[in-house]
């Protein structure tokens, strides 16, 4: 990406680092110059806000653990004791809660993005398969993160989620023992996930900088998802975007603080501010809302296929619902982009979204009567989406004609209003 | 550790290609040098994947329960003050226990089921003691998840777990919902009349 930089060391000093270690040249290349499709739209500035997302939850996140007690005894106080005696702890501690929740809602708008601008295809495979990795980790992290403040949603979140090892055939006990560390949740399962919980965000920025260096390799996609032919398609990185991804992040700062503030607490579940028990289930376990379209999944198999019973089943298709993102590149094969452009995809992706939001809602729902119906033909569609209609549409589909350049586009849309 | 192997190979070559010249550094090569060398680098290779495995199992077996945890692995209980009708739940391993005191009807349900009737067939003799069968003790937790079922509840007299709807009856057996097996009876033993030892 050198061609695209005009740096000149300015003095002998930068001259003398520029020999020695490029990082304002980098840095130049990279966050100043970097020529970006000039037509992004407000569904782009997600990538920043996600930074932004990763960013608080590290800082409020070793705060808080400079006043957490990571033992089954006093966990649960020392979250209280956070929340009432440490000074700005009450704000910080809601912030690291909520934030959790506003993490996964720029997430999903940042994949849904990409899943309808198809920015997972070629040359961008390796980029969309690393999102999917930070995804995966940033759930991972959640869970173990939901486990911390030790009540009753926690522990036995805990529970039903670390028996999901044991419908593996065989070893699945001692899967869930080696996890556990113990027959139960108990102790060390409660230090260990704390241990992890510290680590995995810096695994995640590892990835997130892997994730960049990806998306600097081809450039942005874009709304209308033809490549960059000249500079006349774009824009150098500052300060278009970087204006642009500031004020995204401060309209998205609005809600984080109005729930920080005002609701710290409407997001989570009331049975988690009371003390986890080991002899006591809550009446009904829900995960926290950004699980719940997989939790619905892994329920809606409540019937065996084959010699596959109902509970290795519904781990299976849970796991597969997430592992399925990695191959989407090569189930969609049309060679449009962006779904703008592709009259049946459009349709069947704006079902695919209202179908996951059904998800994450019969997720909170009792198991029981049209719920259940409700939940198997949500899973079906969420895989026939991916498995038959995405194959099935890039053959047959007719897309609407595509603009020369992100430049007459731009400019042909100008002309029109 | 293979990178590292491959560098040092391809550097003792160019010392002998230094030494030797290029044409003649082929044939001796291939003709005398490639065995023994290709099992030095296989051998240290090996030794090596050796080596990391034994440094990587303690690092992953200290996960598994530690001594503390596996020192709770059998405890005493007395059942006599237990009414008939009446459970009641101790711990034994971290895991809740169910021990219920079975009323006669209880058993005479439990022992009328036919094997057919059951997703996993087994007797009610084969889940109580002979001389003890008013006790039925078994883990608490749901074989689905884990949630631990709500007793005296459910369509067979039994027990009820609310949070995927399995339904278990008299002697602990599933009957109808998404859980697998029945509830799983611990090791035990009754000492005396009354006296149970767990584990």
């Amino acid at each position: 990406m050198s061609e695209h930089s005009t740096y000149v060391p300015g003095n002998a000093v930068e001259k003398w680092l520029d020999d020695r270690l490029p990082v304002v040249r980098f840095a130049k290349e990279h966050l100043m110059d970097f020529p970006t499709p000039k037509n992004l739209n407000y569904w782009w500035t997600f990538g920043a806000i996600l930074v932004m997302c990763l960013g608080v939850q590290i800082v409020t996140g070793i705060i808080l653990a400079m006043h957490y007690t990571p033992n089954v005894a006093m966990a649960f106080d020392s979250v209280e004791h956070i929340r009432r005696d440490v000074n700005g702890g009450r704000i910080i501690q809601a912030t690291h809660a909520v934030g959790a929740s506003m993490f996964f809602i720029a997430l999903y708008i940042h994949m849904f993005r990409g899943l309808f601008y198809g920015s997972y295809k070629a040359p961008r495979e390796i980029l969309w398969i690393l999102g999917v990795v930070i995804f995966l980790l940033t759930t991972a992290t959640a869970f173990m993160g939901y486990i911390l403040p030790w009540g009753q949603m926690s522990f036995w979140g805990a529970t039903v989620i670390s028996n999901i090892f044991t419908a593996i055939p065989l070893v699945g006990e001692n899967i869930k023992q080696l996890v556990l560390g113990g027959f139960a949740v108990g102790n060390p399962t409660l230090n260990r996930f704390f241990s992890l919980h510290y680590l995995l965000p810096f695994i995640i920025a590892a990835v997130v900088a892997l994730h960049i260096w990806a998306l600097h390799v081809p450039g942005n996609n874009n709304p209308v998802g033809v490549e960059v032919k000249d500079s006349r398609d774009t824009v150098p990185f500052h300060p278009y975007y970087t204006m642009k991804d500031l004020y995204g992040m401060v309209l998205f700062m609005i809600p984080f603080a109005w729930f920080v503030f005002f609701a710290p607490d409407i997001l989570g579940h009331p049975d988690n501010y009371v003390m986890a028990n080991a002899q006591v289930t809550p009446a009904h376990i829900v995960p926290e809302w950004y699980l719940l379209p997989f939790y619905t999944i892994l329920r809606a198999i409540d019937f065996n296929i084959l010699f596959i019973d109902s509970k290795l089943g519904g781990v299976i298709a849970m796991g597969g619902a997430m592992l399925m993102l990695l191959i989407v590149p090569w189930l969609d094969t049309s060679k449009v982009r962006s779904g703008v452009f592709r009259p049946m995809f459009k349709w069947f992706f704006a079902l695919f979204a209202i179908n996951f939001v059904g998800l994450m809602y019969l997720g909170a729902q009792p198991a029981e009567g049209i719920y259940t119906v409700m939940a198997k033909v949500c899973t079906a569609y969420y895989f026939i989406y991916f498995l038959v209609i995405l194959p099935v549409l890039s053959r047959i589909e007719t897309p609407k004609p595509l603009p020369t350049s992100i430049s007459e586009s731009v400019l042909g849309k100008n002309a029109h209003a | 550790m293979s990178i590292l192997l491959m560098v040092s190979r391809a550097g003792a070559g160019s010392v002998i290609c230094a030494s030797y010249g290029e044409t003649d550094l082929s044939t001796q090569a291939e003709h005398s040098s490639t065995n023994r060398r290709d099992f030095l680098f296989v051998a240290t290779g090996a030794v090596g994947a050796v080596g990391a495995a034994a440094v990587v199992w303690p690092l992953i077996n200290q996960l598994n329960p530690d001594a503390s945890t596996l020192a709770l692995a059998s405890i005493q209980y007395d059942v006599g003050p237990i009414a008939e009708g009446q459970s009641v739940t101790i711990m034994w391993r971290g895991l809740p226990v169910f021990v219920r005191h079975r009323t006669p009807k209880e058993i005479e349900e439990a022992q009328a089921v036919p094997m057919s009737d059951l997703k996993d067939p087994e007797t009610d003799e084969a889940r109580t003691k002979p001389g003890h069968e008013q006790w039925l003790i078994m883990i608490a937790n749901c074989t689905h998840l884990g949630c631990i079922p709500v007793g005296e509840s459910g369509d067979f007299d039994g027990w009820f777990c609310p949070c995927h709807g399995s339904h278990y009856d008299s002697a602990g057996r599933i009957r109808r919902g998404p859980a697998p097996k029945n509830l799983v009876v611990p090791p035990y033993e009754f000492l005396s009349d009354t006296l149970v030892q767990i584990g």
